[in-house]
C-alpha cells in the first residue's frame, strides 16, 4: 500500500518533528520532539500492514494537533523559562 | 527601577494588537516575575544579565498542585467551548444531541482508564466534591443503622473537613494512624471496622509524600467485613494502573487537572454491582442519576475524558521518563549534600512526587532562595498557614525536619535540563543556608543539638 511507504512514514515523521519545534512553550516543545522520536523508534520492526496503517493515521491526526496547538501556543505566547536563555534550544 | 522598566515596557506593548508575533501579552503576571529579581541581597548569584532575567518565567515544579494542560486535551475541548455549545441535557434538537454525545463519549473514557462501567462515573467539579459526596453520602444515606467512618490521618484536608462535620452531625469517625513509612497497619484498620461502620476511606497516592497506599489488600479487608471503601485517587488516576474490580474499590474520587486535564472538573465512581447507596448532596434536575444536579459542563468534561484517554496510552512511558528523573534528582542532591532526609516509604512510592527535608535549613528560606524554580513546602491548601505540615507530622517527623521540607514534583512534561537546573541551584543555596546557620556549626563540632540546654530570656 503505497500510504504506508517508508518513504512516507519518514516523511511524516520528519513533517512532525518540524511542527513541534514552533511549539513556543519550552515544555511543549521538547515533550512533542521527545514522544515523537520515541514513539516512532518503538514501533519502527511493526512488520503488518494493517497495524502500520492505523500508525500512521494516528501520526497523522497527531501532526494535526500538533499544527493546531502550535498556532495557539504562539497567539497567547509568554515570556521564556529562566533556562531557556542559558542553554540552546535544542530539540 | 526594573518597576518603572516593566511598565515603561507594558505601556509600549498595549497598543499592539496581538498576532503571531506579537510580544508577551500584558497580563498581570509578568509583573509579578519582575518583583523576582536577580538583583537580591545575594550577590553569589552567577552573573546574569538582569534586565533580561526579569522578564523570564521559572521552572514549574509543582505537578502535585495542578498540572498544565495537555495539547491533545485542549484540541479536543476547543470544539465545545466555540461550536458545539449546546447543553447536554436539552433533548430536542442538535446541539443537545452532540453534546450529549460527547459527555457519553468522556464518561466512556473515564471508565475505561479505572475498569469501571459508564454508568458507574459521575461527573463533579472536581476531586473535592467528589470526596464530600462520597463521604458525606453514603454516611448519611446508612445513618439508621451505620454511624462510624474509618479515615487516616494523612488524608487531604477535604476529606478530614467532611469527616470533621459528620462529627458534628452525630457521626463517630477514627482517625488511623500511619507508620514512619506512611502506610497504614492493616491489622490496626481491621482492628478500628466495627459492626456499625459504613465507610473507609484511604488516599491512593499522597499529594504531599507520595506514598502508595496498599489498596488492594485495602480493598479485600473491607468487602470481606462488608464496609464500603472510598479512596481518593485525585493524585494516582492516569499515573500507576487502577482497576476498581480488581482492587475492590466502592468509590473513587478523580480529579481532572491533575491528570493534565482542566481545573473545575472531576469526577466520582459509585459503584452499581453491589449497588452503593449515596444520598445526594445537591438537589436540582436530576441530572447525573441524581447524585449530582446541575448542568454537566461539556468541554471541561471533553477535557476530563481527554486526559484519560492520553493518561491510558502514555501511562507506561510516562512513568518510565518520570521514574527516570526522579532518579536522578533523588541521587545528584543525596551524593552531593549530607543530612537529607526523604519523607515517605522509599518502595512503596510514587516516583513523581519527592519530598526532601533539610536538616539545619529553614524550608521557606530555601524555598525563597530557589525563586526560579516553583516549588512547594507542603500541600497548596496548606500553604498560607507557618504550621508544618500535618502529613509530615502524622509520620513523625520531627518538628525542625518538618520545617525543612521541601516537596519536587516531576511530571509528564518535565526536562532532564529542569530537574539539573533545580537540583543545582538546591545543593548552591542548601550549601550557602547552612553556611549561615549556627546549628550546622555547632553540628559541625560534633555537638549533638538533642543535648542542648537553651537558656530563656
Amino acid at each position: 500500500m503505497a500510504a504506508s511507504s517508508r518513504a512516507q512514514v519518514l516523511d511524516l515523521y520528519r513533517a512532525m518533528l518540524r511542527e513541534s519545534k514552533y511549539f513556543s512553550a519550552y515544555n511543549y516543545r521538547t515533550y512533542a520532539v521527545r514522544r515523537i522520536r520515541d514513539a516512532f523508534r518503538e514501533n519502527k520492526n511493526v512488520k503488518h500492514p494493517v497495524e502500520i496503517q492505523a500508525l500512521v493515521n494516528k501520526a497523522r491526526r497527531d501532526l494535526g494537533i500538533i499544527h493546531r496547538q502550535v498556532h495557539i501556543g504562539q497567539m497567547y505566547s509568554t515570556d521564556k523559562l529562566i533556562i531557556e536563555n542559558q542553554e540552546k534550544p535544542r530539540t | 527601577m526594573l518597576l518603572r522598566t516593566a511598565w515603561r515596557r507594558v505601556a509600549a506593548a498595549v497598543p499592539v494588537a496581538p498576532g503571531p508575533k506579537s510580544d508577551a501579552p500584558t497580563r498581570g503576571l509578568r509583573l509579578r516575575v519582575v518583583d523576582h529579581s536577580p538583583q537580591s541581597a545575594v550577590p553569589s548569584d552567577t552573573a546574569t544579565a538582569p534586565q533580561a532575567e526579569s522578564m523570564l518565567r521559572p521552572l514549574y515544579m509543582d505537578v502535585q498542585a495542578t498540572t498544565p494542560l495537555d495539547p491533545r486535551v485542549l484540541d479536543a475541548m476547543l470544539p465545545y467551548l466555540v461550536n458545539y455549545y449546546g447543553n447536554p441535557h436539552s433533548r430536542t434538537h442538535a446541539y443537545g444531541w452532540e453534546s450529549e454525545a460527547a459527555m457519553e463519549h468522556a464518561r466512556q473514557q473515564v471508565a475505561s482508564l479505572i475498569g469501571a462501567d459508564p454508568r458507574e462515573i459521575i461527573f463533579t467539579s472536581g476531586a473535592t466534591e467528589s470526596n464530600n459526596i462520597a463521604i458525606k453520602g453514603v454516611a448519611r444515606f446508612y445513618r439508621s443503622r451505620k454511624k462510624h467512618l474509618i479515615t487516616t490521618q494523612t488524608e487531604h484536608k477535604c476529606v478530614l473537613d467532611s469527616c470533621r462535620s459528620l462529627e458534628a452531625e452525630g457521626f463517630q469517625v477514627t482517625y488511623l494512624p500511619v507508620k514512619k513509612s506512611g502506610i497504614i497497619d492493616l491489622k490496626e484498620l481491621e482492628a478500628a471496622i466495627q459492626p456499625d461502620t459504613s465507610l473507609v476511606s484511604v488516599m491512593t497516592v499522597n499529594n504531599e509524600i507520595g506514598v502508595k497506599q496498599p489498596i488492594a489488600e485495602i480493598g479485600r479487608i473491607c468487602s470481606s467485613r462488608k464496609v464500603y471503601f472510598h479512596t481518593d485517587a485525585a493524585q494516582a488516576v492516569g499515573k500507576i494502573p487502577l482497576d476498581v474490580n480488581d482492587m475492590k474499590i466502592d468509590l473513587m474520587s478523580i480529579s481532572g487537572h491533575k491528570i493534565y486535564g482542566p481545573k473545575g472538573v472531576g469526577a466520582i465512581y459509585i459503584r452499581r454491582r453491589p449497588r452503593v447507596r449515596v444520598e445526594a448532596l445537591q438537589s436540582g434536575g436530576g441530572q447525573e442519576r441524581g447524585m449530582r444536579s446541575g448542568t454537566v459542563p461539556t468541554p471541561l468534561v471533553v477535557g476530563l475524558g481527554a486526559a484519560c484517554e492520553v493518561a491510558q496510552q502514555e501511562m507506561e512511558y510516562d512513568h518510565k521518563w518520570i521514574s527516570k528523573l526522579a532518579e536522578r534528582l533523588t541521587q545528584k542532591i543525596m551524593k552531593s549534600l549530607p543530612d537529607v532526609v526523604m519523607n515517605g516509604d522509599p518502595e512503596h512510592h510514587y516516583p513523581g512526587c519527592i519530598n526532601l527535608s533539610f536538616a539545619y535549613v529553614e524550608g521557606e528560606s530555601l524555598l525563597m532562595a530557589l525563586k526560579d524554580v516553583a516549588l512547594s513546602s507542603g500541600s497548596a491548601c496548606t500553604s498560607a498557614s507557618l504550621e508544618p505540615s500535618y502529613v509530615l507530622r502524622a509520620i513523625g517527623t520531627d518538628e525542625d525536619l518538618a520545617h525543612s521540607s521541601i516537596r519536587f514534583g516531576i511530571g509528564r512534561f518535565t526536562t532532564e535540563e529542569e530537574v539539573d537546573y533545580t537540583v543545582e541551584k538546591c545543593i548552591h543555596h542548601v550549601k550557602r543556608l547552612r553556611e549561615m546557620s549556627p546549628l550546622w556549626e555547632m553540628v559541625q563540632d560534633g555537638i549533638d543539638l538533642k543535648s542542648i540546654k537553651w537558656t530563656q530570656h
